[in-house]
């Protein structure tokens, strides 16, 4: 329920602010990454992975029943949960 | 002995004449071709495929050569030092504790964008290191351009571009490894990744540690570069372990604090950001690419039919029901029919003629023709399905396809509280328990594991398939590939079914990441796959020449005496019966509480094999024919379903059982998952036997 709330919230102010995080790309678009919010254990995984803040991002494909997402960051192929890429905040790029 | 080859031992001495043996370790990323490197090199068989995790625990080989010992060891895959899942934890601890002569890191050439982070960390460590450019021959087909040059002067060590797979430059890396580690000339200056700001901090905690600290050993083992880098960047782990001064801990606090982290940035942000910069710098001098990183490649365009939205989960289901119908159907039927005449009828044929003209008395004849050959015969005869089973998974395995499959499967496998990495295991269990237990270290969570480990006996390993093999032939002639499948599908419905079970118990809090690699599609080699299948065979035939032997005799010797040692010739006198009878009445429910059959299920705990053998021997009357017949009779269609049933979920063998103590680490787990299978087993013995007859009655 809480986190229910929270995710409600969450969608509510990244509209207002305008914010882009890496879920809401399409499959072909690009983004460069600018921030990365969560807890620690998981954000290091990210950024071990070279999604740290500046890379580039291609977000290639959504599976099946619509979740996990593939992207492609330095050349190589991730999977990567739509609740995981919710952390990552992106700038789009044409 | 060649002239060079003695020039070289003069270089190598003391590792040559001396009991010393030189020891490397082999680190990369997962994926990168580390094991096919390590059985390459040693020659031994271990474990391949083509999905992220394949070696979850160190394993250690050695060879000769060139007259010098070597002891390699094979560490899992990491793509950084920064321990968060325990194969990271393992490969970490065993730089530091067995302290290797040398390095060989090894990078997959084709991503080496990737693939070079770790080994910005590890040149950090300053001990001998070589790099192994793998996969150069996928590099040139792609009409790619390494210049190898550029590479070693910049990173100032060592690098050799090898192809495992083909065996490839790897003379050339062991010739160049014993050299290397002989210099020891581990304790050069470090290589200058960052920018000038953190070298100048990393220096100056450098310098503040050279002024000691207290840290478990760790001072004698690991440089200080290394150590600096860890406390700039807040390693947790390391952090707890050394103990700092004061004054120097408050030194390096004000040091760090002179960096000026960019926005939205901490330490170690700045230093993975940093690292991959550097990669990035590098590779772009030093790497002619003949496509640009948006071209489509090959797998790009299976992907998008393989993951497609509507042909994924058909294209899955249409892979599975193709690898069944042709290791159950008249392909796989056909082979074995042929097997079980060549062993039985021709072997044994041969074998009972030569006994007979050797005048051998009539017991050896019986133990030999009725005991060994029967039993174990009828094991074997069912090696061709197993083989085929085996195969086809392999490929599957080799392929990448498994990393796909876990990629569609996450979000359904979530409903039960999984993470789609435990798909791949799922999925190997269907090969054998005991690989898929292990696998499960794959798991970051240690519920998720835990919750794996409970499933994986439900899906139906192929030791299993003979028995199932045998009644089908027996009595499903006409629905071979119906009665095998619902079986399958069975044992999957009731893996789902535990996961839904224990998921409140076992899972508490958030489901792991699916931060997970997925590998370019390669042709499985056919050097792999006699690796795998020839691994498999070769357990198969220790497996049939020891244990299956050995239960084979006792059960003849049991079954053919009574209790005052005499030979019977009914065997409803025998020792074997007596013990059978006892136990039978508790399967009398499920619609056989014949002896026979309750003996043959006992002697499945020893190997699952053992359930068919022991039944050719208890009802053999020579050949499968024979037997089928007296299945034929001894059980009617809906008692053999439920038998079936209880060999699909009742507890495991004892080799996956002690995989599974091995890694659920808990008695008490452990014997909970037993009883739970074997309740479970009865359970729905119990209920397709009772169900099934009253429903019969009406037709």
């Amino acid at each position: 329920m809480k986190a229910a709330i929270s995710i409600i919230i969450w969608r509510f102010l990244k509209g207002a602010l305008g914010v882009k995080t890496l879920n809401d790309l399409k499959p072909g678009q690009f983004g460069v990454v600018e921030k990365i919010v969560c807890d620690k254990g998981l954000r290091r995984r990210i950024v071990d992975m070279g999604i740290t803040p500046g890379a580039l991002v291609i977000m290639k494909r959504i599976a099946p029943f619509g979740d996990p997402i593939e992207i492609n960051v330095r050349g190589f192929d991730l999977s990567i949960r739509k609740s995981e890429a919710q952390n990552i905040q992106i700038k789009e790029r044409k | 002995m060649s002239a060079s080859t003695t020039a070289l031992n003069k270089n190598t001495k003391s590792f040559n004449r001396g009991s010393k043996t030189l020891k490397i370790a082999l680190v990369g990323n997962p994926n990168c071709g580390k094991t096919t490197l390590f059985n390459e090199l040693t020659g031994s068989n271990q474990h391949v495929g083509n999905w992220p995790g394949v070696t979850v625990e160190k394993k250690e080989g050695s060879l000769r050569f060139r007259g010098v010992k070597i002891n390699i060891l094979d560490l899992p895959g990491i793509y950084s030092l920064s321990p968060y899942s325990s194969e990271e934890i393992v490969t970490r601890v065993s730089l530091i504790e067995d302290n290797p002569d040398l390095i060989i890191n090894i990078v997959d050439a084709t991503i080496l964008e990737r693939s070079l982070y770790l080994t910005t960390q590890l040149l950090e460590l300053q001990k001998p290191m070589i790099i192994a450019f793998n996969m150069t021959d996928v590099v040139e087909k792609k009409g790619d351009i390494i210049d190898y040059n550029k590479f070693r002067s910049e990173l100032n060590v060592p690098i050799v571009p090898i192809s495992a797979n083909k065996g490839i430059g790897v003379n050339e890396l062991l010739d160049l490894a014993i050299r290397y580690a002989e210099k020891k000339d581990g304790s050069k200056t470090a290589k200058k990744i960052y920018d000038d700001k953190v070298e100048n901090v990393i220096s100056k905690i450098e310098n503040e540690l050279s002024k000691g600290f207290n840290a478990e050993n760790l001072q004698n083992k690991m440089s200080l570069r290394w150590l600096a880098v860890k406390l700039f960047e807040n390693d947790e782990l390391l952090m707890q372990k050394i103990k700092l001064q004061k004054t120097q801990a408050e030194n390096i606090n004000l040091y760090k604090g002179t960096v000026g982290l960019p926005p939205h940035m901490d330490e170690q942000m700045l230093i993975a950001d940093q690292r991959y910069k550097y990669i990035y710098s590098l590779c772009a001098a030093a790497i002619k690419r003949k496509h640009a990183p948006e071209h489509i490649t090959l797998t790009d365009r299976i992907d998008r039919v393989i993951t497609n939205k509507f042909l994924a989960v058909p294209i899955f289901a249409v892979m599975m029901i193709f690898i069944f119908y042709v290791t159950f159907g008249p392909v796989g039927s056909f082979l074995r029919d042929q097997f079980e005449f060549l062993i039985k009828d021709v072997f044994g044929g041969f074998v009972l003629n030569l006994l007979t003209s050797l005048g051998a008395a009539a017991w050896s004849k019986s133990l030999i023709i009725d005991g060994i050959i029967e039993g174990v015969g009828s094991v074997i005869s069912f090696f061709p399905q197993v083989m085929i089973l085996f195969t086809l998974l392999s490929i599957l395995e080799d392929s990448g396809y498994m990393a796909r499959a876990a990629f569609i499967m996450d979000k359904l496998l979530r409903k039960v509280g999984l993470s789609g990495r435990a798909f791949v295991p799922l999925l190997m269990g269907f090969g054998c328990t005991v690989p898929a237990i292990l696998g499960t270290r794959i798991l970051e969570k240690e519920n998720d594991k835990k919750l794996t480990i409970l499933m994986i006996p439900f899906m139906s390993c192929s030791a299993k398939m003979p028995v199932y093999a045998m009644f089908i032939a027996a009595l499903f002639r006409e629905h071979q590939v119906l009665a095998i499948s619902s079986i399958y599908l069975l044992g999957i419905l009731v893996a789902v079914f535990t996961a839904m079970v224990f998921k409140g118990p076992v899972l508490r809090g958030e489901t792991a990441s699916f931060i997970m690699e997925l590998p370019a599609y390669r042709m499985p080699t056919l050097k792999n796959l006699c690796l795998h299948v020839g691994a498999r065979l070769k357990d198969f035939i220790v497996k049939a020449g020891t244990i299956l032997v050995a239960a084979t005799i006792v059960i003849w010797f049991l079954q053919s005496f009574n209790l005052s040692l005499q030979m019977i010739s009914d065997k409803s006198e025998s020792i074997l019966a007596s013990v059978g009878m006892a136990i039978a009445p508790v399967f009398s429910l499920c619609g056989f509480g014949d002896w026979r059959a309750a003996v043959s299920l006992l002697s499945g705990l020893i190997a699952k094999e053992s359930v068919v053998s022991t039944m050719a021997v208890l009802y053999g009357t020579g050949g499968l024919a024979g037997v089928s017949q007296v299945i034929a009779d001894q059980f009617s269609t809906i008692s053999a379903y439920a038998f079936m049933v209880f060999v699909l979920l009742y507890t495991p063998c004892v080799a996956a059982l002690s995989a599974m103590y091995k890694e659920l680490k808990s008695v008490k787990w452990t014997v909970l998952a037993l009883s739970y299978q074997l309740i479970l087993a009865w359970t729905a013995s119990m209920l397709v036997f009772q169900v099934g007859s009253a429903i019969s009655k009406f037709f």
